[in-house]
C-alpha cells in the first residue's frame, strides 16, 4: 500500500479536542474520500465512522489527532483514517469491540459500529499509553 | 453557539436541524424543546433532519432521549427527513430509534401528527 502523493490535498491532519473538531474531521474525511472516488453511500459511512472514533477520543482521552490520507494498492484506491490519542488506553480491546460495551456515557456502539461500516479496521492500545485506530474504505479501480 | 431554530405551527413545534449539529447544539435543542413544550402546551414535535449528512450514535441517542422526555410531557415527536444514505449508515452502525416516530418529510410528519395527536385527543 502506498500513500498517494497528491500534495497537501492528499493528506489531512487534524487535532481533536472538542465537539466542533469532530464535525470538522468528518467533513474533511468526507471530502478526502470523495477525492479518492468513494461512492455516495460509502461517503456517509466514512463520515459516520470518523464521527464515532473522533468522539471516542474526546470522551475517553480528552484530546488526540486524526490523520487521513488517500491510499492506493494494485486495483484499488481508498481512504485511510488513523486516529490516535495518548489517553488511558483500552484494557481489553476485544471487549471494547463488542456491541454495547461502554465505559463512557455512550451507547457502546462507537468502535464495533465503526468496524462494521469500514472495510479494514484495527485497534492498537496499551493501557496508560493511548490508543490508535486505523481504518480504511476502498474503491475498486477498473483497469 | 448556534441554536437549532424552533418554529411554532398549528400547536406543533418544528425544529430544523442544520448540516453540522454539534453535541452542544444537540443538548441545547433538548432543553429548548422541553421548555417550549411547557410554554406553548405543544402536543406534537417535528424534528427535521433533512440537512443532516451524518447521524451518529451520540446524535441519535440525544434525539431519542429528547423524544422520550418530551413524550413524558405530553408531546409526540416525529423525526422527518432522514436521508437514504444516513438511514443505511444508522442501520449498519446498529442505531435504533425506538419510541421515536418517523416520516418521510415535513408534510408527512404534519399529517402523521394530525392523525396521531387527534386520536390521542379522542
Amino acid at each position: 500500500m502506498t500513500l498517494v502523493s497528491a500534495g497537501h490535498t492528499g493528506q489531512v491532519e487534524l487535532p481533536i479536542a472538542s465537539d466542533t473538531d469532530i464535525i470538522l474531521a468528518r467533513q474533511e474525511g468526507r471530502a478526502l474520500a470523495a477525492r479518492a472516488g468513494v461512492t455516495a453511500t460509502d461517503l456517509t459511512l466514512v463520515a459516520t465512522a470518523i464521527s464515532e472514533i473522533a468522539r471516542n477520543i474526546v470522551t475517553h482521552a480528552g484530546d488526540g489527532q486524526i490523520a487521513m490520507s488517500i491510499v492506493e494498492e494494485p486495483g484499488r484506491r481508498g481512504v485511510m483514517i488513523v486516529a490516535s490519542d495518548q489517553g488511558p488506553g483500552i484494557v481489553d480491546v476485544d471487549q471494547a469491540l463488542e456491541d454495547g460495551f461502554s465505559t463512557g456515557a455512550g451507547l457502546g456502539l462507537g468502535l464495533p459500529g465503526a468496524r462494521r461500516i469500514m472495510d479494514d479496521f484495527s485497534v492498537e492500545s496499551q493501557p496508560g499509553h493511548g490508543t490508535k485506530v486505523i481504518m480504511r474504505k476502498w474503491v475498486g479501480l477498473v483497469a | 453557539m448556534a441554536r437549532v431554530p424552533i418554529l411554532r405551527q398549528r400547536g406543533y413545534l418544528i425544529a430544523t436541524i442544520q448540516a453540522a449539529m454539534s453535541d452542544r447544539e444537540a443538548e441545547g435543542l433538548q432543553s429548548d424543546l422541553m421548555e417550549e413544550v411547557s410554554r406553548y402546551r405543544a402536543r406534537g414535535i417535528i424534528v427535521d433532519v433533512t440537512a443532516l449528512d451524518v447521524l451518529d450514535s451520540f446524535a441519535a441517542r440525544t434525539l431519542r432521549t429528547t423524544a422520550h422526555m418530551t413524550r413524558l410531557r405530553g408531546a409526540h415527536t416525529v423525526l422527518v427527513g432522514i436521508q437514504p444514505e444516513v438511514a443505511f449508515a444508522m442501520v449498519q452502525l446498529g442505531i435504533s430509534m425506538e419510541h421515536v416516530s418517523t416520516a418521510l418529510d415535513l408534510e408527512e410528519g404534519l399529517a402523521f401528527l394530525d392523525g396521531h395527536v387527534g386520536h390521542l385527543g379522542g
